[in-house]
This record gives C-alpha cells, structure tokens and sequence, in this order.
C-alpha cells in the first residue's frame, strides 16, 4: 500500500487534485444555487416555491450515478457538447444545490423571527435582511451538516470516474491494472480519501468552535 | 419526443435490474442494520474495550467512498483469497458501509434515555431485560427511526455504484437500454422514477412506524415474584 503511494505518487497527487477542484467548485457553486432556492422554498409565492420543491424532490430522490449518466448522455442530445469534467461539475452541482438548500431552508427557520419582524421594522430592505442578518447566522447553525454535505460530494465524487474524468478513482484504476495489484492501490486510495475528509471533519469542528460565540439567540 | 414503447419494448432488462436492485439492497441493508446493532452494543456494554475501535470504524465508514469499498471486495479480495461474486460483493460492501452509519444512529438512540430513568427502575427492582425491553428500547426506537429511514434512503440510492462492478441492477440495465436504442432520456428516467417509488416507499413505512411508536401505551411492568401488591 505505501509502496503504491511512493511509487506512484505523481499520478495520484494529480488524481486527487483534480477531485478536490470537481468537488469544492460544485460545492462553492451549489452553495450559491442552494442558497437562493432555500428563499425560493420559503416564499410565499407558489410559483416560486412549488418548482424548487420539485426540483429538490428529483435530485434528492435519484441516485447521483443515474443523475451524472443522465446529464453526461443528454447534453450531447440537445447539442452542447462539453468536456466530461464540466459535466461531471455540473452534475455534482446541480445535486449538491437541492441538498444545501435544503440545510440553509432548515437553517433559516431557525433564526428567531422577531429579529427579522424588528429589521422590517427598522425599514431595512428584504435583500439587506438576508445578507446581513439572515445570512451570517445562517451559516454558524448550518456548519455541521455543511460540513457532512462537503464530505459526501468528495466521496460522491469518485463516482465521476464512469465518465472517465481522471480524478483520484480513475487513476488507482488505472494503476490497479498497471501493477496488478488492486488491493493495495484501492486501500492506498481510500487512504487518501479518508485522509482528506478527517482533515475536513476537524477544520469544521475548530471553527463551530470558534463560531459559537458569536450566534444571536431568542 | 419521449417514446414509451422503448420502456415496453425492454420491460424485461427494467424488470430484472428492479429485482437485483431490490433484493440486493434489502439483504445490504439487512446486514448493515444488523451489525450496526452489534457494533453500538459492543461499545455501550464495554466502551473500555470497544469504543476505540468502533469510532475507527464509524470514521472509516465516513471517510472512505462507497465505490472504493465495492472495488476492494470485488477486485482486491481476491489477493487475499476472498473472491466473492459482484452481487454478494455489492451486498457486503453496502452492509458493512451502512453499519458504520448505523452504530452511530443507535448510539445516539441509546445515549438519549436519560440516565435517570435507568438508576430509577434499577432502585425499583427492574430486571435488566425489562430495563432494556421496556424503557431503553421504547424510547429510543422512537428517536432513531427517522434518521434510519434517512440512512436506509441513502443506501438504496448508493446501491446504483454497484453497477459499476458489473451488477445487473436498474442502473446498469438503463444504461444498456440506451446504449441499444440510443434514446437516453426514456430509460434513465423511468429508472430514476423506480428508484424514487422505492425510497418513497420506505420514507412512508418509516413515517407511519414512528407514528405507531409515538401513539403506543406503554405496559405495566410486573415487578419480580408475582403482582401480589401494588402500592402507591
């Protein structure tokens, strides 16, 4: 296992860049996406409300390989052709912003609602509200299953291979059939995974730490 | 235009991959609601011993992706001599990556009756198997149930990674359903609606579960030696 991370240590660097830019830009995309559903969610207009529902009801209901296959197969179809790595971002994107959305709507209802009643008030805009007192808190309470969200779509990600994007599967297979020995590329990859997602458990756990003071209560 | 005689025409390759799908994901989960079970109550009858191990478990299970599990059973098993077939191999990997998922749902679970209750019944005489049946399982039944069936949701939808080894479940057949007819919408998303009638299904057999916990009276309890007295 260490053998296969020393001998080959160029090819799985490169393999698990590429995962770690597919993932954190279709979580930093999805998490404007999902943030601006959570208020299509919440609103009081149907039109508004009912498509986001759907939406989050279809990519949260299907698995993420059919989803990835779907997009992957259909863009071609409707005639725009874009390289697997783009597909796999947008795919991980658009299924990313429906499970966020859903954390920062379940996020929102929980800042109390006098603190909003007294903005309107106090004539601050409906936009200013959610920038600069809904927001903020909004990401202190949702940094835990944030942080769960962010794991997931890095070990979603791996599944991105299927549609041959070299990221950090795709090269353990790669070496796997090269040096004949599947167990230890496949357990030095999990390494590398496991290795990437406790250093993120930890980062979230230092700053809800750090956060915690600062959260506006009742 | 979407074309539903394709989805008739290939009924028998959807039927087959719902089949493998369901039976695959029902055994998986099986096991992984079992040995969750087993995992949480080795460390809460011996948590000297058990909790650090199990936490290392739990990690790995969160840590690792599920398609790295299934490509070690089913591709690096065999250098040690454990050469299982793809479906026993997508059984296994999803048992033993949900049990992971599992030990923590139960630990919370248990860790949720307050300790009150359990030094209360202990003064009053109650046995421990009446301890455990009637007032740590009750309650805690009622607290895991929902993030179970969220766990059990999120299985059924991992399970797709095991056409990747080669399993002929929905995904791999819809994929070689476009693959024949060149249609790509039809077949994914009649799959896609398979899968979603499959979660829907568990969400609402966990829904009216956790109804039925919450409405349930609990029995007395007969206190040891015979109901000869009851005071207070």
């Amino acid at each position: 296992m260490f053998e296969i991370l020393l001998n080959h240590y160029p090819a799985l660097a490169e393999g698990l860049t590429t995962t770690l830019v597919v993932s954190l830009s279709a979580i930093a995309l999805g998490l404007v996406l999902g943030v601006l559903m959570a208020f299509g969610l919440m609103s009081r207009h149907r039109l508004l409300a009912w498509p986001c529902g759907l939406y989050r009801s279809f990519w949260r209901g299907t698995p993420i390989l059919l989803q990835l296959l779907l997009v992957y197969y259909l863009l071609p179809e409707v005639g725009i052709e874009i390289a697997p790595i783009y597909a796999a971002i947008l795919t991980l994107t658009l299924n990313t912003a429906a499970f966020q959305s859903e954390i920062f709507r379940s996020g929102i209802s929980h800042i109390p609602v006098g603190q909003i009643e007294a903005a309107r008030m106090a004539g601050i805009s409906t936009w200013q509200i959610r920038k600069r007192i809904i927001m903020p808190q909004v990401f202190r309470l949702t940094l835990p299953p944030l942080t769960n969200e962010i794991i997931t779509i890095l070990k979603n990600s791996s599944l991105i291979s299927v549609i041959a994007v070299t990221e950090l599967m795709r090269v353990s297979e790669q070496i796997a059939s090269r040096t004949f020995q599947p167990l230890e590329t496949y357990l030095a990859a999990a390494l590398l995974y496991l290795a990437v997602n406790l250093v993120l458990a930890r980062v979230s756990a230092y700053l809800e730490r750090r956060m915690v003071g600062g959260l506006a209560t009742e | 235009m979407f074309d539903i005689t394709i989805l008739w025409e290939t009924r028998e390759l959807i039927l087959q991959g719902l089949w493998n799908t369901v039976w695959i994901c029902f055994l998986g989960c099986l096991l992984a609601l079992s040995l969750g079970l087993v995992l949480a109550a080795l460390r809460l009858a011996n948590p000297r011993i058990f909790s650090y191990p199990v936490a290392c478990y739990v990690e790995l299970c969160r840590g690792i992706p599920l398609l790295i599990l299934l490509f070690l059973l089913y591709y690096g098993g065999p250098s040690i001599g454990l050469t299982l077939s793809a479906s026993v191999a997508g059984v296994v990997g999803i048992g033993l990556y949900g049990a992971g998922y599992f030990a923590e749902i139960y630990r919370g679970g248990f860790k949720s009756v307050p300790k009150g209750h359990l030094e209360a019944a202990r003064m009053l005489g109650i046995s421990p198997w009446h301890v455990l049946t009637r007032i740590q399982i009750p309650q805690m039944a009622r607290l895991i149930v929902p993030p179970s069936t969220n766990q059990l949701i999120i299985l059924v939808k991992e399970s797709a990674l095991i056409s990747i080894i080669s399993v002929d479940d929905l995904t791999k057949n819809a994929t070689s359903i476009v693959n024949q007819t060149f249609q790509v919408i039809e077949p994914y998303l009649a799959v896609a609606l398979l899968y979603w009638l499959i979660i829907e299904l568990i969400a609402r057999g966990g829904y009216a579960l956790e109804k039925r916990l919450a409405n349930r009276q609990p029995r007395p309890i007969e206190p040891r030696g015979g109901t000869r007295h009851a005071h207070g």
